[in-house]
């Protein structure tokens, strides 16, 4: 028995040396040029969906190489590491749009969108928040009213990532009445008479991702198109929100893992008052600190990944690693940045990019405040 | 033919290393590793070889630690067919070519192919060695390889151009860095990889004392560069050169 848990293994090992070298041949290369084009170009999924790195976690039927956690935590911290959180919330759309399809949706429905999708023919988006409203996912409005064997949907989705490029939108629509017992997932798809990408929204951050506010008027949606049961929509979305919030709480890491690199580098190259910053005890314990935080938060990520992996239910847990993960690489993005001094503050410097991407990381997928919610709701408050 | 490459599991290319606080060597703990880039274009060359139909059949060699493992795996998704990893850390040059010539003369290869050297080291030895033990041609630093009637015509990188020698086969190639731009593993063939055969042997099967024979005294990190100054004049700089740095005459 080793004396301890090792997360990664052989399998994983490979896999995240795999993606390293994809990365390094077909994306860092090419981030300056995706972050000022506001987009990824569509090759980059084909690629990506031709190397297998899209399929990881998908099942074998639909062209994936199976769920494993550990790997898809490797592969994702890999992809992060081109240092462009729009790369990788782009390029990992797929993973929040295509998971209710693939548990949830009928055989004819996966069989037609997972292959394209996993093989990066095919852009693959999710589509819930509202510019109504965002965290109150059971207010939601986008009206889907049955008529025969369509649904006609109205209404408006805003914040979308991938939503200008994508094909396939996983939609959260009201079919029955208020609140959450009304909800139900339709898969709209990109050319549908009346569905129309009304914006292509510009960030502080994640510059690489195409956002987009959606607009739906009269849009005639097949039934067949329906996720899961009707009604029975917000339960998916919650259930669908658990790894997502993993993945942000892994990229959160990732992020500060990145941040707190550039400035072990730059500590030991920047003179000041004739000695290397590194010899500067202020700056040595504020870099120490940072990677004491970042210890932490990377070990309970794991931890929860593991419980995960394992089959438990972690609701609370993933929710507190979000947490405590984007409170981390809030303060170490901040502190790198500080580290750097004027240079941090100018584009061509990573910890620049870090600090204006991570800001999202405590916002999307469930705000801060929502993950709070959430625990105190767990604890029986 | 049977194409045999050997790999070696270093610090990936892309990780600063920093000497280590008993100047021994350099600080491996939690530093990410790979395969050394030039194994990397030898996989590669192979895999060619063998989409040609030249090659039949790949078997892939590392001397290293369990953890090599990887790296043979990693070879095998990437097309290889079959590994041995003899098992045995820190090996010097001379000790890793005893033991891949008792496997070369157990399996008998056409061709081997290696790197010119690993980035650890930096020895670029063990191809020579071999060679030499075998008895083999060698073409070092190839940026050409051509397999044709039991001969094999190596364009190698040479001071001052390119030199081509034709060797009979069995020989050896060691790669050089435009040979060719290695593809990376896809998923499914990592998959499938793991369902390729690997046997772990130990150097003590092939009768090879591991044992070093060169002593690390000390390492240590370069000294620092001095800050470089501007000249105004092109005759400024001609007067340095000459005077100063003395780099002409």
């Amino acid at each position: 028995m080793p004396p301890f848990q090792q997360y990664f293994g052989e399998t994983q090992n490979i896999v995240r040396q795999t993606v390293r070298k994809f990365v390094q041949q077909e994306i860092t290369p090419f981030v300056n040029e995706w972050e000022e084009a506001g987009e990824l170009p569509r090759s980059l999924y084909e690629k990506a969906g031709a190397a297998g790195i899209l399929g990881i976690g998908y099942p074998e039927e639909f062209g994936g190489s199976g769920f494993d956690i550990f790997t898809k935590i490797a592969a994702s911290e890999e992809i992060m590491a081109c240092g462009s959180g729009g790369v990788a919330a782009s390029l990992g759309s797929l993973d929040i749009g295509l998971p209710p399809i693939v548990h949830w949706g009928s055989p004819e429905l996966k069989q037609r969108i997972c292959p394209d999708v996993i093989a990066g023919r095919k852009i693959q988006c999710l589509a819930i928040t509202e510019p109504g409203g965002g965290s109150d996912v059971a207010s939601l409005r986008t009206r889907a009213i049955r008529d025969g064997d369509h649904y006609i949907v109205n209404g408006s989705k805003t914040f979308i990532t991938s939503g200008v490029n994508a094909d396939y939108y996983t939609v959260a629509v009201r079919t029955g009445g208020e609140g959450y017992g009304g909800i139900s997932l339709l898969l709209i798809e990109k050319g549908t008479p009346g569905f129309v990408v009304s914006k292509k929204l510009k960030k502080m951050g994640w510059w690489a991702s195409d956002t987009a506010e959606l607009f739906f008027q009269d849009v005639r949606v097949p039934v067949a198109n329906l996720i899961g049961q009707e009604n029975a929509g917000f339960y998916v979305i919650m259930t669908n929100f658990q790894m997502e919030r993993l993945n942000l709480a892994v990229m959160a890491n990732t992020t500060s893992q990145l941040a707190l690199n550039a400035c072990l580098d730059y500590v030991q190259e920047r003179q000041a008052f004739g000695k290397p910053l590194a010899k500067f005890q202020v700056l040595r314990h504020k870099l120490a600190e940072m990677a004491t935080q970042l210890e932490a938060s990377k070990e309970f990520t794991y931890r929860v990944a593991a419980k995960i992996g394992a089959g438990e239910s972690v609701v609370k847990e993933v929710s507190m690693a979000k947490n405590f993960a984007t409170s981390v690489s809030d303060r170490v993005t901040y502190d790198a940045v500080q580290v750097f001094g004027g240079m941090g503050y100018m584009r061509e410097s990573l910890v620049e990019r870090l600090y204006r991407d991570n800001r999202i990381l405590a916002i999307g997928g469930g705000t801060y405040e929502i993950m709070n919610e959430v625990i105190a709701k767990q604890m029986g408050l | 033919m049977k194409v045999l490459v050997a790999v070696k599991r270093v610090v990936d290319a892309n990780v600063k290393v920093r000497v280590a606080a008993d100047n021994r060597g350099v600080d491996l703990t939690n530093v990410k590793m790979a395969m050394n880039p030039f194994c990397e274009i030898a996989v590669e060359e192979a895999v060619r070889l063998k989409e040609k139909g030249v090659a039949t059949e790949i078997l892939v060699v590392a001397v290293g630690p369990k953890e090599a493992q990887e790296q043979i795996r990693t070879a095998l998704a990437l097309g290889a067919d079959r590994g041995i990893l003899v098992e045995a850390a820190d090996a010097q040059p001379l000790a890793i070519a005893k033991i891949l010539k008792a496997i070369v003369d157990q399996e008998k290869p056409g061709l081997v192919i290696t790197g010119k050297q690993s980035i650890d080291g930096d020895n670029n030895q063990v191809g020579q060695m071999l060679a030499a033990l075998t008895g083999m041609g060698q073409g070092t630093f190839a940026s050409e390889v051509n397999v044709a009637d039991g001969k094999v015509k190596v364009t190698r990188e040479i001071d001052g151009g390119l030199q081509t020698v034709e060797l009979k086969l069995p020989a050896l190639v060691s790669t050089d860095l435009r040979l060719n731009e290695p593809r990376y593993a896809s998923l499914p063939n990592i998959m499938k990889a793991k369902k390729k055969p690997l046997d772990i042997k130990a150097p003590a099967d092939f009768g090879v004392d591991v044992a070093p024979r060169v002593k690390t005294v000390k390492v240590e990190a370069p000294a620092a560069r001095k800050a470089g100054i501007k000249v105004k004049t092109v005759e400024e700089l001609v007067a340095k050169l000459k005077n100063e740095a003395k780099v002409i005459q």
